[in-house]
């Protein structure tokens, strides 16, 4: 069974936004949402700074709150790679998915749904790698599945260090960060 | 392939004629009749115009519709990645606020009234003008303001008229001191793209340039190559740019003395020896009196001017010298700030000279090119007098024509009238310093033409406004790039324009024929010009049309592969001192003045760019508009909590000449030196027809009322406003 994941090496990040840019285009995000976003976190006092720059985006979690709060079943783990994805025509767009998020991820479509990064999974279906990763001009964005020991993902993970967001609360996010 | 033939365009001419005066938003041009879609996906190559940097893109079409635009695998410059501008390329096409049809000024000039006009009409009425100017004036009389590719067709019509008076912003407003800097040295300019071999550099140095937030693509893409090439990264700014986010040292210099650490580097890197000795032996020239005039300039007497300490100074002095001659000091781009801009570029240029950088791998290599001959038009009418920008060779370093020069001589009518301005796809009101400069200049023309896609500030103030086809839409020159791998590239329409806009070939073409210069287009349709050049080179347009790049055999760049070093200067070689410089009054070896430091409560104003605009040209495009659709004053957040300012509040800034910004929200930050505040260039649009940008953020061309000219070349250094942060009404 594969497990599809990210792997984002903020030390090549340059914070542009192809990403979001690409995202939009892709899958007609409206004006004014976006599935994906840039964080700049700086740390210290100038001129000691230290600054990481992320692409962050749904951390596609094994353990999904969104999924276990949902009412109607319309958010759900996908069978491919696990997922998470939302059933446009269940949902009810009541916003319990998105209160339940620690990465708030998740935004109400105009269109009355709960919308959200699904990987791109219309692509990995056909085998491309998700829009903001095969855009990156700064090639950071990796995507694969981190249940193959011999993924570029895998071996990322195995040779960089890294971190997730807000592990603690025990989402088990599958989106990582290289330092 | 959605072909605009002229026959098309004749076709559309007709019967689009509308009587009533009106602003912008009534314009009564309809959209097109749409044409058959064609079902599926279809993929068209072409190159990108967000930006001048023109990567190799593939435009999508999804049943007919233009659904997304991506990078062209086979193109060197964007590897088949473009930038979030281009990514955003389909919002310029969709972007409601395009200028739509031709229109003639009804009202005073700037109060945007106008007239929709036919084709036929404008480019009449342009016409008839240009030809009364040049009978009472001269053909040099009118001058052309071109950015850009798309403007080559305007600027043969132009020569063929007779007028040698042809500018871009691109040179006195941005790259001009560094080009002039790096002749005066290497006898060679620094070119665009830039010959700079990131990539391969083990030490990278980046004074000012904040490469990641100026997406430049294959720079942006090579120097992530560096990081993770592990490069060492030393950047100097005042701000905590992205690029110093990634560096092994940031040094946070005091704004203007970038001069300064330059010569205390070269300083220690001659007296502990550190420098290439052969390299600098086989080719330099005037190198013991080099040294001895900066023998002076140590760390101990920079640390004073520039705030960082000699001993920080000396460490990154070494580690330069460690990784020579892989080290590549950046020449940056944008760099007219202080003034002394040509002479610290050279200093850039020295310091590279003693890493002996220049022609070696992981410094600066050798650019190369397909051999594709001009067309074959008849020869130009010579122009009766010189250009009117540079009277007695006042700027003698100059060459490239100097914008504000012609702007000077239209306010003076010295040396002699300019009459008329064309400009090309550059808002001369965001891209020249003070604008009431330009306003007044425009005073004295017969006659403004503007041709843009959007209607941009300076469209506010022509007679005619002639509206151009996005560049997906549109065929313009070939691409015949000078670059580490030689290639030829073909921008392509792969959409039709949605309303009467036309491309920048057919406007020229029209008007040269309305002027009687029908001879100098002998081509029927551009594409019979494409088959001619690119026959007379040997390569097939079918091929190019196809696939959007040809490209050629890797040639030798280095001076290690075969490059003969050759030095296109007077003596030949490097010239670590410059005699031409010296015969001109100038300092023959750079020397430090320290800048103004403005009125005490100020900040200096420094200004740069975000990731996901281009100039002052892409806040209508809904797409990038929705990233990014208002710029912050970044203030320091010290300077911020005395001053009782949150991040999120809107101030207008009061610049040192009483003049004030619309507003802008604050962004307090660590990232940024107490004594300066920071914008991104080209926000606070006050043109009534950019609907969806009108007033969001600030203009720093509007508060940049004053500069200093650069007595070598011309250009205008800009970094020298100061302001104060007055709370607005949110």
């Amino acid at each position: 069974m594969a497990r599809f994941g990210m792997v984002i090496d903020t030390a090549k990040c340059v914070g542009c936004m192809d990403c979001v840019v690409a995202c939009k285009t892709e899958n007609g995000v409206p004006e004014g949402f976006n599935r994906d976003w840039i964080t700049q976190d700086v740390a210290g006092k100038y001129p000691t700074l230290h600054m990481e720059i992320r692409s962050e985006r749904c951390n596609q979690c094994e353990n999904p709150p969104c999924v276990y709060c949902c009412p109607t079943g319309a958010s759900h783990v996908h069978d491919f790679g696990g997922v998470v994805l939302v059933e446009h025509g269940m949902c009810i767009g009541c916003k319990a998915c998105l209160a339940s998020c620690p990465y708030d991820a998740r935004f109400i479509h105009p269109d009355g749904y709960a919308d959200k990064c699904t990987f791109c999974i219309h692509r990995v279906e056909k085998g491309l790698d998700p829009a903001c990763v095969s855009v990156c001009p700064t090639h950071c964005m990796t995507f694969g599945d981190l249940e193959d020991p011999n993924s570029t993902v895998s071996r990322l993970l195995t040779s960089r260090k890294y971190h997730t967001l807000i592990p603690e609360t025990g989402t088990k996010p599958h989106v990582y960060y290289l330092v | 392939m959605n072909s605009l033939s002229r026959r098309r365009f004749l076709k559309l001419s007709a019967g689009t004629i509308s009587l009533a005066a009106a602003g912008y938003a009534l314009s009564a041009r309809e959209l097109k009749a749409p044409a058959e879609k064609k079902r599926g996906i279809q993929k068209i190559p072409t190159y990108c115009d967000i930006c001048f940097w023109k990567c190799g893109a593939i435009a999508y079409l999804k049943d007919g519709e233009l659904w997304k635009v991506e990078g062209n695998p086979d193109d060197p410059l964007s590897r088949g990645r473009l930038c979030p501008r281009g990514t955003g390329g389909v919002g310029a096409h969709t972007d409601p606020d395009r200028l739509r049809a031709p229109l003639i000024r009804k009202q005073q000039r700037g109060e945007e009234i106008w007239q929709e006009v036919t084709w036929d009409e404008a480019l009449s009425y342009i016409a008839e003008k240009m030809q009364t100017i040049k009978a009472a004036y001269g053909p040099e009389a009118v001058a052309l303001f071109s950015h850009g590719i798309g403007g080559n067709f305007l600027k043969h019509t132009i020569k063929a008229f007779g007028s040698p008076n042809i500018t871009a912003p691109s040179f006195a407003q941005c790259r001009g001191p560094r080009d002039v800097g790096f002749r005066l040295t290497f006898g060679e300019d620094v070119s665009s793209p830039e010959r700079t071999d990131i990539k391969n550099a083990k030490c990278l140095v980046l004074i000012g340039s904040h490469l990641g937030e100026n997406m430049h693509n294959s720079q942006v893409q090579e120097f992530a190559d560096a990081i993770e090439n592990r490069a060492s990264i030393i950047v100097v700014d005042p701000r905590y740019s992205v690029a110093a986010s990634k560096a092994k040292y940031y040094l946070p210099i005091k704004a203007g003395t970038d001069l300064a650490l330059i010569l205390a580097w070269m300083n220690v890197i001659v007296k502990e020896g550190l420098y290439d000795k052969e390299y600098v032996t086989k080719y330099g020239f005037g190198f013991d009196q080099f040294a001895s005039l900066i023998s002076r300039n140590t760390p101990e007497w920079a640390y004073p001017q520039t705030g960082i300490e000699p001993e920080v100074i000396r460490e990154t002095a070494r580690e330069m010298a460690r990784y020579k001659p892989a080290t590549l000091v950046h020449p940056g781009r944008h760099v007219t700030w202080y003034g002394d801009d040509a002479q610290r570029s050279r200093a850039i240029a020295l310091l590279n000279a003693l890493l002996g950088s220049w022609g070696r791998r992981g410094g600066f290599y050798y650019p190369v090119s397909m051999d594709v001959p001009p067309y074959p038009y008849p020869e130009y009418p010579k122009p009766a007098k010189p250009k009117v920008d540079n009277p007695n060779n006042k700027y003698p370093f100059a060459h490239e024509t100097i914008t504000t020069g012609i702007r000077d001589a239209t306010l003076t009518g010295s040396p002699y009238p300019v009459k008329g301005w064309l400009v090309y796809a550059t808002n001369l009101l965001h891209a020249l310093p003070n604008e009431q400069e330009t306003i007044k200049a425009i005073q004295n023309l017969d006659l403004l033409v503007v041709v843009d896609v959007i209607p941009s500030e300076i469209a506010g103030w022509a007679d005619v406004v002639l509206p151009e086809s996005v560049y997906l839409e549109r065929h313009d020159d070939l691409n015949v790039e000078w670059f580490r791998e030689p290639f030829i590239a073909l921008r392509q329409p792969v959409i039709d324009s949605p309303h009467d806009q036309k491309p920048n070939w057919w406007i020229a073409k029209e008007l040269a024929n309305k002027l009687g210069l029908s001879k100098f287009f002998p081509w029927e349709s551009i594409e019979d010009y494409f088959r001619q050049r690119l026959s007379a080179g040997g390569y097939s347009y079918e091929a190019l049309k196809k696939k959007g790049i040809i490209r050629g055999k890797q040639q030798p760049i280095y001076f290690d592969e075969g490059v003969p070093a050759e030095f296109p200067t007077p003596s030949g070689k490097i010239e670590f001192y410059s005699l031409q410089l010296q015969k001109a009054g100038f300092d023959a070896v750079p020397k430090f003045n320290a800048p103004d430091s403005g009125p005490p409560g100020s900040f200096r104003l420094l200004y740069g760019r975000a990731p996901v605009h281009s100039f002052s040209r892409t806040h209508t495009n809904r797409i990038l508009s929705d990233m990014m659709d208002e710029n912050e004053v970044w203030v320091n957040s010290d300077i911020a909590e005395r001053l009782g300012l949150a991040s999120g509040q809107y101030v207008t800034l009061r610049n040192q000449d009483g003049v004030v910004s619309t507003k802008i929200k604050v962004k307090a930050t660590e990232r940024i030196r107490p004594d300066c505040v920071y914008m991104v260039h080209g926000f606070g649009h006050t043109a009534k027809g950019l609907k969806h940008a009108y007033r969001k953020g600030a203009s720093d061309a509007q508060l940049i009322t004053r500069y200093i000219t650069d007595p070598l070349m011309g250009g205008t250094g800009m970094n020298v406003n100061f302001v104060t942060l007055e709370p607005a009404e949110a």
